[in-house]
Order: structure tokens, then C-alpha cells, then sequence
């Protein structure tokens, strides 16, 4: 039974190696930091995990379309995705664009389910923010003037979603355009307890989120990231955006 | 042999199925023809079009679909939890209360946990008679880490783990159609619910 087993895995991940082009992942050591929001003792424990290098692009997302038709534009349930999903693709087979762009109007449900379909799964934000606070030399370049800089003069340069991938630098991990590209979707982005409108939650109203009190930024300077939670933080799961796009992650096998 | 490729077959479609949509998967072993003509009429932002499986605080397996034909009332909680929940348990009840006898049985109650891990369906059982909840009018479930973070992305209830003990999640009550379409939700604990059993009634009338 077990040869059948082997047997079966090594077929699959056969059919996987076909369908997936931009596949390429590093490994990342994972290890203790600090998140802007983080659990009731701050410092988070991010177990090693593996990442895609670049961003899922509009070529590979047309290959998963082509293979899950359940997905296309003209299909797909609007319990998944709402109307600006894929929108600038101007029917089920084309996008606008170069084919090694990062796809973008994705929404959570599609980038979690192209993951699955290629036997990972989306990075978790502390994922995402341990492998993201890198720069080419420093696993946390995050004090860095220079490192901030760079990113938010990126949230300033429009369009970066119509460059291609692996244009931006490469960082300490292996990794390409965590910044400079395209926003990325995380697998617990709806674990960011402000909902984007202050009027709710500016007093961190103990009526609308149990045990809200622990919940704070840790390092307002880091106006950066906070950008990113807050715009997680705004976003539901059926919602895309022209500048989000997604990569996938892995589990280390023992 | 013959077991063996059978085996194989079903570990085959368990991994195929689980990167693919429920309502386009009718190669699983008990979805029938039939049921799956019934998922394709279901309407596009239905949430039995979500593929998750739970178990309920007897120990049963339950299907999100399963829930087909009532009005559902849904909140997320956990049972652990000391500030906010035993208050949206209150509001759920209170709801409950305003609902007249003769649509009573129309509607069903569902607490989902955030907390799958130790909200066994032992402690959910235990949490239903400590509030009186015991009946088939109260169904509370558990799924997987997975199923769970995405039901709540559909409820739009965002949560987060703060210590092993303690969650921060938003307080939502979400009402839905027999045929699963979010028809109402109400945000914030010990708010006026006047809306929500509007919604709940007029839903109830037409089950």
C-alpha cells in the first residue's frame, strides 16, 4: 500500500511540475520578531517555511484558469469574487499586459485555491512580514532609514503592477519584489482587527472586538507596514485590487 | 487488489477534491447527481457553495449545505472566551425570544468556533447545557483550521489568536435565506436588535 502511495504522490507532483511554471521556492529560516500587531507578549515565533520567489504571474494564472475553468472570469461565483476580479482581462483567455506581470484583481478565495491547487497554501502574515522585513543583506532591515525609504517611495511610484517580475531586489532570504511590485495577499489577512474605518474602531471600541485592549501597534514609526495592515485590514475576501497580487508558501516536510 | 485501487481512487479524488470547488466537484462518493443540480441552483453568493465539513456538539459530521431550507442564524465565538461571547450568546438568545412561536421552528441558531483546537464537540456540548442551549434549535460546530478561517472570511469576522486562551474577533450576528444569501448582519454586542428579528421573521414567513 504504501508502494501505491508513493506511487500516486510522485504521479501528482508530476502533473504539478507541468502546470506550475513560476514554482521556484527558498527556503526561510523563520525565527522570533516582532510584528507591528502582534500576540499578548509581542514577539511572534515564525516556524521555517518556504516561499515562492516572485509573485504568481498573469501567464501562470491564465495556465490555472485554462486547468480550473471554475475560475474564469465569466464562471466564477461572486461568493468568491466580486465584479473587479480580473478585471482589466479583457475576456477568459487574454490580460492586458506583459505575461510575466504579477496577476492582480485576485481575490483571497482565487489566490488560496491557486495555492492549494499547486500543493501549497498563501503565507501567513507573520510569514509574509518576517520574509518581507529583509533587504539584500539583513534578515530585518526594518531600522534601516534606507529600507523604509525605499518602500514608501514605492507606495508613491504609480502602476509598479504592470512591471515585471524579479525587477526589484533580490533580499537576504532569496525572494523578489515582497516590495516595489504589487501588494501580496496573506492567508490571515482577516486577522487584522482594525476595520479601516476610524470611526468604529479609534477608540479600540471593546464592543466590537473581544479582548481588543492587547491588541496595538508595537512600532508606529513603521508607517510602512502599518499601511499594510490597515489596507488588509480594509479588505474582504471576495474584494481585489489592481495592485494586489499573491505568492504561495510551503511547510517544510521533516 | 481490487481493495487497493479502490483505496487509491478515493485517496486520488480526497486529494484532487481539495483544491476544487464543491459545487464543481460531483467526484466525491456521496454526492449524487441530484445534489449536485441542487448546488448549481443554488444562488451565486449562497454559502453552501463553501465545500467545509464540521462536527457538531454531538460528535456528527455536518455539512454546511446540510443546513439547507431554514433560516440560519450565525455567529462566531469561542467557548473559552470571558468578555464578549457570554454577551453574544445573550444577544442570540434574546433573538430567539422575539421570534414568534409559529416561525420558531423555521430558524436555527449556529455558533461556529474560532477556536478549533480546544473547542472539542465534548466542550461544545458542555457549553450548550451550561446555557440552556441543548436542543436542535442550537447547533454548534467546529471545522478545521482551514474551513474555519475561510467561513469567517465570508462572515467577514476577522480574529486573531492573542495568547493560547484568548482571541480578538469581531462581533458579528449574520442572518441568511434557506438558501444560504447573507440577508443581514448586525455588528457590536448588546445593540439593538430590532433589525435582525425583522429580517429573521420576514425570512421565516416565506420558508
Amino acid at each position: 500500500m504504501k508502494y501505491y502511495s508513493t506511487a500516486l504522490f510522485v504521479i501528482l507532483s508530476f502533473f504539478c511540475e507541468l502546470t506550475a511554471q513560476n514554482d521556484k521556492m527558498v527556503l526561510v529560516k523563520g525565527g522570533i520578531y516582532q510584528p507591528l500587531y502582534g500576540a499578548a507578549d509581542q514577539s511572534v515565533e515564525v516556524d521555517p517555511f518556504l516561499m515562492d520567489v516572485y509573485p504568481v504571474t498573469n501567464a501562470d494564472y491564465l495556465n490555472f484558469v485554462a486547468q480550473y475553468p471554475q475560475w474564469k472570469k465569466s464562471n466564477v461565483k461572486t461568493l468568491f469574487a466580486d465584479k473587479s476580479y480580473l478585471a482589466n482581462w479583457t475576456d477568459d483567455g487574454s490580460y492586458p499586459g506583459l505575461a510575466n506581470a504579477p496577476v492582480t484583481n485576485i481575490s483571497w478565495f482565487a489566490a488560496k485555491k491557486y495555492c492549494e491547487c499547486q500543493g501549497k497554501r498563501l503565507p501567513t502574515m507573520d510569514e509574509w512580514e518576517f520574509a518581507a522585513m529583509a533587504n539584500e543583506k539583513l534578515q530585518d532591515a526594518r531600522t534601516l532609514e534606507t529600507y523604509n525609504q525605499y518602500i514608501l517611495n514605492w507606495y508613491e511610484t504609480p502602476k509598479t503592477f504592470r512591471n515585471p517580475i524579479g525587477e526589484t531586489f533580490k533580499n537576504y532570504w532569496g525572494i523578489y519584489d515582497l516590495h516595489g511590485l504589487v501588494w501580496e495577499w496573506t492567508l490571515d489577512f482577516n486577522s487584522v482587527l482594525i476595520s479601516g474605518e476610524s470611526r468604529k474602531d479609534s477608540d479600540k471600541d471593546s464592543n466590537l472586538f473581544c479582548g481588543s485592549a492587547s491588541i496595538g501597534a508595537s512600532d508606529l514609526m513603521n508607517y510602512a507596514a502599518f499601511m499594510r495592515y490597515a489596507f488588509r485590514g480594509s479588505m474582504k475576501a471576495r474584494y481585489s485590487s489592481q495592485n494586489l497580487g499573491f505568492r504561495c508558501a510551503k511547510n517544510v516536510d521533516n | 487488489m481490487k481493495n487497493i485501487t479502490y483505496l487509491m481512487v478515493f485517496i486520488f479524488l480526497t486529494v484532487m477534491s481539495s483544491c476544487k470547488n464543491s459545487s464543481e466537484n460531483n467526484t466525491g462518493n456521496t454526492e449524487t447527481a441530484q445534489e449536485k443540480k441542487r448546488s448549481e441552483s443554488l444562488p451565486e453568493m449562497s454559502i453552501y457553495h463553501l465545500p467545509s465539513h464540521w462536527t457538531n456538539q454531538n460528535g456528527e459530521t455536518v455539512e454546511l449545505k446540510d443546513l439547507q431550507g431554514k433560516v440560519v442564524v450565525m455567529v462566531m465565538i469561542y467557548t473559552t472566551c470571558k468578555a464578549a461571547c457570554p454577551r453574544l450568546v445573550a444577544d442570540m438568545r434574546n433573538i430567539e425570544k422575539q421570534i414568534p412561536e409559529d416561525k420558531k421552528e423555521n430558524v436555527l441558531y449556529v455558533f461556529v468556533s474560532i477556536d478549533p483546537e480546544t473547542d472539542t464537540p465534548e466542550k461544545l456540548k458542555v457549553f450548550a447545557k451550561e446555557n440552556q442551549m441543548d436542543n436542535e434549535k442550537w447547533l454548534f460546530l467546529r471545522g478545521t483550521e482551514n474551513d474555519t478561517r475561510e467561513f469567517a472570511a465570508v462572515l467577514a469576522v476577522n480574529y486573531k489568536e492573542i495568547s493560547p486562551m484568548d482571541f480578538s474577533h469581531s462581533n458579528i450576528i449574520s442572518v441568511f435565506d434557506q438558501q444560504g444569501e447573507m440577508v443581514h448582519q448586525q455588528e457590536g454586542l448588546g445593540v439593538d436588535n430590532v433589525e435582525t428579528v425583522e429580517a429573521i421573521i420576514k425570512m421565516a414567513d416565506k420558508g
